[in-house]
């Protein structure tokens, strides 16, 4: 079976199991967007779980600066379903961008994403509520304090003549 | 200030042969190991001490930290090429193939075929040699000079192999949206039979000298389990995966490129210690040998000095770039890729590099600098183990599992 009729079943499956959790679905380049509220997050995920989406890929966050929101994205596949393996499914939600945005963790659903949700609060600032050790992982504190990869923080390009 | 922890009181912190040991509680200490280069690049690991069993080990990345998901975002699309293959030196091929990739999504073209056998040619150079670098630093771990030795000596094999085809050592930035950079140079096929026979012949040295030596197996062997279910809850990658009995290999399950015409097989090990992550390298090694054997045998079959660009930008090039081709046998970047816009969309990759699978997602506004690169390295999915694994085993056991794990610091942090 071709790797885009396995995407569109395995979509089919993810409609029926997460039922009215789902609040949109999109298909891109490679992956599909399953979008969920803040707030059922995690049971989406333990449905997804429960569907063999074994591990997480990817944590990704990204600064949507001009609709004033984070796009929260867990991109998950599978090592034990040969089958599901060949599909990523992205999780996201959607939530306001804050200076504490918060979002609850799913480290309790998958163990793979425990750091990277650290990565995520150090560079974002987003606090993922239950994370069972939520500190920076890869900067030093006051670094992580300016939240680098927010879009409003911008890294000023040196001179060759320094003032 | 004695250099052992007798009569240490609690709070008290001492350097006992170069580390750092805090008495935490009576009979309980915390050891920093690192972060100037415990193994492979800077990382540090805090432990804490129950006599001499790890009870707790907090891995303390990001020493190595370069920035490269912000760095990203200032840079137009081809300039991105050499900033994240710092991340592996030595698999670099490896490391920026799949951003290539998903930037050729975006823009809805793929690669002449002649351009794909090559970009999996260099890949697999890049794996041998990523893999013999790894064994080097395990034989340093164990205290195994030689084995530190022989494969830091072979890998020099691999290492000028890449060099003759891409014309730089390391960080070739070879493969490049719509193709790669430089056509196989006459005799090269030879050079990689002659490679191959030498490398198998010395692996079988190897598995005497290291593998199979007794004093190696005692100290590898049941020491650093990583159980099927427990590596998969980990998410763990690569080797290390394949050796607890997880056959996830991304050129299977996903086949890039033209790892679906060849032939090859993905060496799965059930056990899941530091000895099997060592037997799944040199097996891997083998398999790699196979597939560069097939790939120069079916460059060898096609027409020379063509088909390794795109023609959205080849046939725009003016003769001159023709006529380099054809002479050198070098791809001239065009200028086009300078200002290269991508058309809006997210797109997500994925490839298995030396170390393991390495993922990107890329997101373009249309401009001529993403919108955003995110970027998830073998090592950094790795690095769990140390939290979730040390725990239980002895202090002494640390170097084995370390080693075992193939970590790479400036490859974790980014």
């Amino acid at each position: 079976m071709s790797n885009s009729n396995i995407t569109q079943e395995v979509v089919e499956r993810i409609k029926s199991t997460l039922g009215d959790l789902v609040k949109g679905i999109e298909e891109h380049k490679g992956f599909v967007t399953v979008y969920v509220d803040p707030e059922n997050l995690v049971k989406a995920a333990s449905l997804l779980k429960s569907m063999g989406f074994d591990h997480v890929k990817s944590v990704t966050v990204v600064d949507r600066i001009k609709e004033k929101v984070f796009h929260v994205g867990y991109h998950v596949s599978s090592f034990s379903d040969p089958e599901l393996a060949k599909v990523v499914v992205e999780l996201a939600t959607i939530i306001s961008r804050e200076d504490d945005a918060k979002v609850p963790s799913l480290t309790g659903v998958w163990t793979s994403a425990e750091f990277q949700e650290r990565e995520a609060y150090e560079f974002f600032g987003i606090i993922f509520e239950g994370h069972p050790d939520l500190r920076p992982i890869l900067l030093a504190p006051d670094v992580a304090e300016k939240r680098p990869l927010r879009k409003d923080f911008v890294v000023k390009e040196e001179g060759i003549y320094r003032e | 200030m004695s250099s052992d922890v007798r009569g240490m009181s609690v709070g008290e912190t001492r350097r006992i042969h170069g580390l750092e040991v805090k008495k935490i509680a009576r009979d309980l200490y915390e050891v920093f190991i690192g972060p100037q280069h415990p193994g492979s690049g800077h990382m540090r690991i805090i432990v804490r001490l129950d006599g001499d069993v790890i009870v707790e080990a907090d891995p303390d990345l990001g020493y190595v930290h370069r920035t490269v998901e912000k760095l990203s975002e200032g840079r137009q699309w081809i300039k991105i090429i050499p900033l994240i293959e710092r991340m592996a030196i030595l698999d670099a091929c490896n490391v920026t193939l799949p951003y290539v990739e998903a930037v050729e999504k975006l823009l809805g073209i793929e690669p002449p075929e002649r351009a794909k056998f090559l970009r999996v040619l260099l890949c697999e150079i890049n794996r041998i040699a990523s893999h013999l670098y790894g064994m080097g630093i395990f034989g340093v771990f164990l205290g195994h000079s030689t084995m530190y030795m022989w494969p830091f000596g072979d890998r020099e094999v691999f290492v000028e192999l890449a060099e003759w085809l891409t014309g730089a050592r390391l960080t070739h930035s070879y493969p490049v949206p719509g193709g790669v950079r430089r056509d196989m140079p006459e005799g090269f096929a030879d050079a990689v039979r002659k490679a191959a026979r030498y490398m198998r012949k010395r692996l079988e040295e190897y598995r005497k000298i290291f593998l199979d030596n007794p004093v190696i197996r005692r100290r590898l062997e049941g020491v650093g389990v990583i159980p099927k279910k427990l590596a998969i809850e980990l998410g763990i990658v690569g080797p290390n995966l394949r050796a607890s009995g997880v056959r996830y290999d991304v050129r299977i399950v996903e086949p890039y490129e033209v790892y679906d015409e060849l032939e090859f097989e993905v060496p799965v090990f059930e056990e899941g210690d530091a000895l099997a992550r060592a037997w799944v390298r040199v097996e891997e090694i083998k398999q790699s040998l196979n597939i560069i054997e097939q790939v120069v045998e079916r460059l060898e079959k096609m027409p020379k000095g063509e088909g390794l660009m795109h023609d959205r930008f080849w046939a725009k090039a003016p003769p001159l770039f023709k006529q380099v081709l054809q002479k050198e046998g070098r791809v001239k970047l065009m200028p086009i890729m300078a200002m290269l816009r991508v058309p809006k969309g997210r797109a997500f990759a994925r490839a298995e590099a030396g170390r393991g699978e390495i993922i990107y997602y890329v997101e373009s506004d249309g401009g001529i600098t993403p919108y955003r690169v995110r970027v998830v390295t073998p090592s950094f999915k790795n690095a769990i183990v140390f939290k979730h694994v040390l725990p239980g085993h002895r202090l002494a056991d640390l170097p084995a599992i370390y080693g075992s794990i193939d970590y790479f610091p400036p490859e974790a942090d980014r």
